[in-house]
């Protein structure tokens, strides 16, 4: 047993008997973010965003790549997640864990369900099609990874430049555009400690939760939910972290 | 694609250098929160991070020794860090032989007598690539293991040479490895003059290697007076806030 967490375990509990958590936010506040775009130069659209002390990195390349049989005249949209091992003392080197893939899956979800992308615009000619690789890197890890690695994923598509393609290859390093996206799907994530919730779970606070629920929505509806951990949700409650995605998701949104 | 000129008629290089020039290169330390160490070179267009962990328990336990700590290295490249086509995650051949070589580099500097049993890990992210990439990384990982406050005989610096139109030349760009004759990357412990790495392909004379060599060493003095100064700008603004990464250095 790892005294220190059991500590911290404990005070979490304890403070929010108080209706007060370890670094004095609200229950229903985001920890200070930071959304930065255009950081890299190689990748046809890129963000660094902050939130606390976690840090992801969102980057977006294009390739060319067969459409998926299902869907021959529409090109692919691949959303990956990598939990860099520098950035947590948790994170491995090797194989992707059950973790990584359960967040760059959720991600996924919350931006193809969106439907904000176009990808019928992708179709090249029979057989080939562009492919936008959007990669979503954490490479500093104080919890909340979910709503860190939407924003940035979303913030990297924001700012995308479409390639230019001749002949079927891409150009690199020549672009003809933006890529348009038509709306911002944000995520929003709850910690249920007993029987509160907790806006923004930072690490300390996640490893005090039975229950954790991501919420991803649009303006007007949810695109995406995925509930964590062995706890349980009542339905009101659900109907409630739903009605307050939707008001902090358009804080999320103001920001990117 | 053909062979681009990559001496102009003045001398100077492709992007204006003169041929013992290096390019641009920022340096920050602390950048990130939970490693016990970091550091951020930005080299040109290379962008990289090096995270420290340990020393820690070894792991597997068998694999430990009781005389010192065991050093384990990683240089990885993220999938989207190149100009052209989007890359897998995982090791490639590449990848693993330089994380072996970056491994040995630290292991000449790194007191690990004084933790044994356990080990210490030095992470290696390359997130933009623009030629010289492991040099950039083995620069980056120095500091990294300064500021987590492991022993080190010396601070390891690191930069390639190479011979582009027939002239020998520091800090190959990307297209100058890709075009030129030669490439040779260079790691030298900063204090004694130590050569730490050495690796070369194509072709040179020994006049020339010897010619590299000291080019070589004498951007080394430059790169390691940059080190020093990013943990002295990261220690004199040490808060007990948030550490943060800055892209835009």
């Amino acid at each position: 047993m790892d005294i220190i967490n059991e500590l911290k375990r404990e005070s979490v509990k304890k403070l929010l008997e108080k209706n007060e958590r370890l670094d004095g936010r609200a229950l229903d506040e985001y920890r200070r973010i930071e959304v930065h775009t255009k950081v890299f130069e190689n990748s046809e659209g890129s963000a660094h965003v902050r939130i606390g002390k976690t840090q992801v990195l969102g980057a977006v390349k294009f390739g060319i790549a067969a459409p998926f049989a299902d869907k021959p005249d529409e090109g692919v949209l691949s959303v990956g997640a990598e939990l860099a091992p520098l950035g947590s003392f948790m994170f491995e080197p090797g194989p992707p864990s059950p973790s990584s893939i359960e967040l760059a899956r959720v991600t996924d979800r919350g931006i193809r369900s969106a439907e904000i992308i176009d990808t019928k615009s992708f179709f090249l000619e029979a057989g080939k099609a562009l492919a936008l690789y959007l990669d979503i890197y954490v490479i500093d890890n104080d919890g909340n990874l979910f709503d860190a690695a939407s924003l940035a994923g979303m913030a990297a598509l924001l700012n995308t430049k479409m390639p230019k393609v001749e002949e079927g290859k891409i150009i690199p390093g020549e672009y003809t555009g933006q890529l348009p996206v038509a709306k911002k799907a944000v995520s929003c994530t709850f910690a249920k400690i007993g029987e509160k919730f907790l806006l923004d779970p930072s690490l300390d606070e996640m490893r005090g939760m039975d229950t954790r629920l991501t919420v991803s929505t649009l303006p007007d509806c949810v695109c995406a939910m995925q509930k964590g951990e062995w706890g349980a949700l009542k339905e009101k409650e659900i109907v409630e972290l739903i009605e307050l995605s939707f008001k902090k998701g358009e804080e999320l949104r103001s920001l990117i | 694609m053909g062979k681009p000129k990559l001496l102009n008629d003045d001398g100077k290089r492709l992007d204006g250098r003169a041929l013992d020039e290096l390019r641009p290169l920022k340096i920050a330390a602390r950048v990130l929160n939970d490693a016990n160490g970091s550091a951020y070179v930005h080299w040109g267009k290379n962008r990289v991070l090096a995270g420290v962990y340990g020393p820690r328990e070894c792991i597997p336990k068998h694999n430990s020794s009781p005389y010192a700590a065991q050093i384990k290295c990683r240089y990885n490249m993220a999938p989207f860090c190149s100009l052209e086509e989007h890359g897998r995650s995982g090791p490639s051949r590449r990848s693993v032989e330089l994380s072996k070589v970056i491994r040995e580099t630290f292991e000449n500097v790194i007191i690990a007598g004084a933790y044994p049993k356990t080990q210490i890990d030095i992470y290696i992210e390359i997130l933009q690539s623009d030629g010289g990439t492991r040099c950039a990384a083995i620069t980056a990982a120095a500091v990294a293991l300064a500021d987590a406050g492991i022993p080190l005989k010396d601070m390891v610096s690191a930069v390639a040479v190479g011979k582009v139109e027939g002239k020998i030349s520091l800090d190959l760009s990307k297209e100058e490895d890709n075009f030129g004759q030669s490439d040779m990357p260079i790691a030298f412990a900063s204090r004694n003059g130590d050569v730490l790495l050495l690796q070369m392909d194509g072709q040179l004379t020994k006049e020339e290697i010897a010619q590299g060599l000291q080019m070589a060493r004498n951007a080394c003095v430059k790169i390691s007076a940059l080190q020093a100064e990013a943990l002295r700008t990261a220690y004199d603004g040490a808060k007990n806030g948030e550490k943060q990464l800055d892209l835009s250095i």
